[in-house]
């Protein structure tokens, strides 16, 4: 059956499960409260924003965190939205 | 097609572009229906800017471990249980 990147269930695998917890950066908790802000506000809903994670290139996708992936799916939604303009995330962040 | 606890049903094996979340290890793979589960808005519409109405029937569905997965003999009571849209849902014999 053909898959996307994301659709990971039942991929052979020899490597451990890493059971450790992972210590979360404060841009990765700011993340997490801005996608709850964004929901409750109606800007975007979590199927949103599973599908543009489900967007990313699967390279990206393979190579990127999981916030990041977060990440990459709000700009991509708020940009369709019009909420966001193109390359505006770039911009402030160069300024 | 409404489906009973018991009923054997099996994961329609269709590709679907676009966001869905019926996962491709269960496509065409065979099960028991667990449950009804309350029914549940659309993800496969609500993905892209819908409300995802009209709410869509969910079922648990459980399925025996090597119906789904290469199986070490340890495993062979295991079953796998996964919530699946009934619009992914067919019967089964």
């Amino acid at each position: 059956m053909e898959r996307a990147v994301h659709d990971r269930g039942g991929w052979p695998t020899e490597a451990p499960i890493d059971r450790s917890e992972h210590e979360l950066a404060d841009w990765e908790v700011l993340m997490d409260a801005l996608v709850g802000a964004l929901g409750g506000a109606g800007a975007m809903n979590v199927d949103e924003l599973r599908r543009g994670i489900e967007s990313m290139p699967p390279d990206e996708y393979e190579h990127a965190s999981y916030y990041e992936r977060w990440l990459y799916s709000v700009e991509t939604i708020l940009t369709e939205k019009g909420v966001l303009s193109p390359g505006e995330l770039d911009a402030r962040v160069a300024s | 097609m409404t489906y009973l606890a018991g009923q054997r049903v099996r994961v329609a094996a269709r590709t679907h572009e676009g966001h869905h979340r019926t996962p491709a290890y269960l496509k065409g793979r065979t099960g028991r229906v667990e449950r009804l589960h309350a029914p549940f808005t659309n993800p496969e519409t609500r993905a892209y800017g819908s409300d995802g109405l009209p709410l869509q029937p969910v079922y648990l569905v459980s399925f025996a471990h090597g119906d789904v997965l290469p199986s070490p003999a340890s495993r062979a009571a295991d079953r796998i249980y996964a919530d699946v849209f009934e619009h992914w849902l067919e019967e089964a014999e």
